[in-house]
């Protein structure tokens, strides 16, 4: 029990400094500093970098090298994630689309479609986002209801999706459509990849509670997309959805925001810091973010022997969240008056305590809310039954329905 | 500051000789630690321990696991010992063993002079000393402000009370002050005047010592008594981190057969939510434990400067989730599960015990918050 590489993970853990040593600086001096996420510059910036590491086999390093892959085990990812973070030259954009949506196209579609998009996704010459929340199904991701009817060697597709991350600055997507009302809703389904670009898709951002727009609305009015663009069978869409599924909780971002730490620091500022109620929520919250933190070294620790990791993965998104939330509660409430501010040119550290406390909802409910997280757990770590159901023999079209 | 052990991948859990280890000491405490064994003691006002699985533990060589060769013990190493301790969690073991391994025999191979360790981790390692550590003299936590027994002229007088084991042990380490500074101290119990009390959990003991001008040898530097048990109880919190676990994990299991055997409603009560998230909550928590607990063991074993508040932070998440688990283990169970004939309150019992022993969680949280304070300004 220790913290150590193995040998072979030592060695390519140098082969991968060198290498960002080489590269990472040389690509920051070539880019102007620009840091205001999903701007053009910044966009452009992320693909020259996933480009370069395209080239020397770090961009997607568990595929095969037939598909651009780097052929590596997910022990290395994890080290050249960790090297690529230290270095600062890591991007957002290309989570959802490498993690989730091109496997999916590698695993459904044809041979010329895979060797139309593998590469340029790799390169980041395309990004890829992923269509599958609707206002009627969150947490029932099966319950869509947008329509696609076939017409000759065409299908036309109306209707909406919601929660699309990355929708706005996206080429291609997968799309889950119900392609077949009169059957039970998890055979109904089929899924497409479309173009993002077509004049029939539009794009809508979300005004946030926390004020900003990260997620979109995505509005579908007589798509026409050709059957050749089909993944998997007519009706199999479930099936497919449930292979990219299987990718989102490795997607989903952690917390951000104040640490105990950060705590600490505005109790000290405030003259809190001997508080007696309030260390003793410090210690709570420094033992739980620590077991989440060890816990991801007893996920790599199974990676480096070679196994699949246990499902004490699960656990950290509910742990994270809800820390996120309390803790910045915490800091409002030691601000006392001066909480109320939101005002980052005036409240304490930039109002990090406030835009955390804003942000904290909506990281409870992306990606599985606790809820459905805790279902997991209880059904597929502890093996308990599934819930009773009620939507398993019924004609989708005879389901009742509410808003 | 960069935490030197982000940087790695890791090698963060039991070998596979250590798994081996510990599944063999799971068949061993399966065969001969059943809940008649631990109700034996439970039930019998008479009995403190169970005599014979004392016996059989000392010779699979578990209380010399983390004792040197040269003194009689297996020379493995602190974390084949927590292994060992994460089964005797989940069987609820009725013997001495914390006492005598993970308190006294810590104390000697921490600040015993080569001759004490020489007279006494031989005869731990083999099963022929039972230990106790005496630092409690009444209610709330000791303090230097607090402490009365005393050592003039090599004689120890005071009352320490509760002591876990105190009225079956051989050999005490007290906490004393001699001089008016702060010791411990071994003292040979014979002729030493203990009454047993009754505990919170009767399958571990506990009793009232009177010494009264007791021969007694101090262990480790003059007026290092507190650093000393601070010191001892920070390689405790990490093994009792251990029990705690094995104990969360042996209610999560039990919480689990109960409702995939019961119905209500015309249903397995392991369907309705209430339940499957009550015991998703128990996993959460237990996990946590458990990772805090293999970071505890590595400080343990490596002898980390890490270790006070790693072993902070093992006891504070280990005693938290045995808690939860052993008091929603209950729940789970229902009426039945308030019924003296089921098991669930022999962990709910151990829960507290184990919680107590080495001092409160709320004293812990305090010294890990301390230190994360100087850690935080340095």
């Amino acid at each position: 029990m220790d913290f150590n590489d193995s040998p072979e993970e030592a060695a390519y853990r140098e082969e991968v400094r060198a290498w960002l040593a080489a590269n990472a600086a040389e690509h920051k001096s070539a880019r102007a500093d620009v840091r205001k996420p999903n701007s053009p510059e910044h966009m452009a910036e992320a693909r020259a970098w996933q480009a370069r590491k395209a080239g020397a086999g770090y961009a997607c390093i568990t595929w095969p090298k037939q598909w651009g892959g780097g052929g590596g085990t997910p022990i290395n990812q994890v080290i050249f994630n960790q090297e690529e973070a230290k270095a600062g030259v890591n991007y957002p954009y290309f989570t959802i689309g490498l993690g989730m949506c091109v496997p999916t196209v590698m695993a459904f579609a044809d041979d010329d479609t895979k060797r139309r998009f593998v590469d340029p996704a790799v390169k980041g010459e395309e990004i890829w986002c992923q269509l599958f929340s609707e206002p009627a199904g969150g947490s029932d991701v099966a319950a869509v209801r947008t329509r696609a009817v076939r017409d000759g060697e065409e299908w036309v597709i109306n209707g909406q999706k919601v929660w699309t991350t990355g929708a706005q600055y996206s080429d291609y997507g997968i799309l889950l459509v119900r392609t077949d009302p009169d059957v039970p809703k998890h055979k109904g389904m089929t899924m497409f990849w479309i173009d993002m670009h077509d004049p029939a898709v539009e794009v809508r951002p979300i005004h946030q509670m926390s004020g900003s727009s990260e997620f979109n609305e995505v509005y579908f009015t007589d798509l026409r997309v050709k059957d050749s663009q089909r993944l998997g069978a007519v009706g199999d869409g479930w099936k497919v959805a449930l292979v990219t599924l299987m990718n989102e909780r490795l997607a989903v971002g952690g917390a951000s925001g104040p640490d105990y730490r950060g705590i600490m620091n505005l109790a000290r500022e405030v003259g809190a810091l001997k508080d007696q109620a309030l260390r003793e929520r410090m210690a709570d919250w420094y033992v739980a973010s620590e077991g989440l933190k060890l816990t991801r070294f007893r996920t790599m620790t199974a990676l480096s022997r070679g196994q699949t990791p246990g499902p004490e993965s699960s656990i950290g998104k509910i742990i994270a969240a809800n820390q996120m939330q309390d803790l910045a509660n915490a800091g409002l409430e030691l601000e006392d008056q001066y909480g109320i501010l939101n005002d980052p040119a005036v409240a304490p550290m930039e109002a990090a305590f406030q835009q955390t406390l804003m942000w904290a909802p909506g990281l409870r409910i992306a990606g599985g809310t606790d809820e459905i997280l805790k279902n997991i757990i209880a059904e597929r770590v502890l093996g308990l039954p599934g819930d009773v159901r009620v939507d398993k023999d019924v004609a989708f079209k005879d389901m009742p329905t509410g808003r | 500051m960069v935490d030197p052990i982000r940087e790695k991948a890791v090698n963060f859990d039991y070998s596979d000789d250590q798994k081996f280890l510990k599944g063999e000491a799971r068949k061993f405490l399966d065969a001969r630690c059943s809940a008649a064994v631990v109700r034996g003691v439970l039930d019998n006002a008479d009995r403190s321990y169970d005599e014979a699985l004392w016996k059989g533990v000392a010779e699979q060589g578990w209380l010399g696991v983390a004792i040197p060769e040269a003194h009689g013990g297996l020379g493995l190493g602190h974390v084949e010992l927590c292994a060992i301790a994460e089964e005797l969690g989940h069987a609820v073991a009725p013997i001495p063993f914390a006492s005598t391994v993970y308190f006294v025999a810590e104390a000697i191979m921490l600040a015993g002079s080569d001759e004490q360790k020489a007279r006494w981790l031989p005869k731990i390692a083999a099963g022929e000393t039972i230990g106790c550590f005496a630092t409690s003299e009444g209610p709330g936590a000791v303090t230097p402000a607090s402490l009365k027994g005393k050592v003039e002229g090599g004689k120890l007088s005071g009352v320490k009370i509760p002591v876990t084991d105190g009225d079956i042990a051989d050999v005490a380490v007290v906490l004393a002050s001699e001089g008016g500074r702060p010791g411990l101290f071994l003292v040979e119990l014979a002729g030493v005047t203990r009454e047993t009390l009754k505990s919170l959990d009767p399958t571990r003991g506990v009793a009232r010592i009177t010494f009264d001008g007791a021969p007694a040898e101090r262990l480790g530097a003059a007026g290092e008594g507190f650093a000393l048990t601070e010191a001892v109880f920070d390689r405790a919190a990490v093994l009792l981190a251990f029990e705690q676990v094995g104990g969360s994990d042996r209610c999560l299991e039990m919480a689990k057969e109960y409702a995939m055997g019961r119905y209500a409603f015309g249903r397995v009560i392991a369907g309705y939510q209430a339940i499957k998230h009550k015991l998703a909550d128990i996993y959460v928590k237990n996990e946590v434990a458990r990772s805090n607990a293999y970071y505890g063991a590595w400080a343990l074993n490596t002898n980390a400067a890490e270790l006070p508040i790693a072993a902070s932070a093992a006891r504070i998440a280990g005693s938290e989730a045995f808690w939860f688990a052993s008091k929603e283990n209950i729940q789970t169970h229902g009426g039945m599960g308030f019924t003296w004939d089921v098991d669930a309150h022999l962990f709910y019992r151990r829960s507290r015990q184990l919680a107590l022993v080495a001092g409160a969680p709320r004293v812990w949280k305090e010294r890990l918050v301390s230190q994360l304070e100087r850690k935080n300004a340095a």
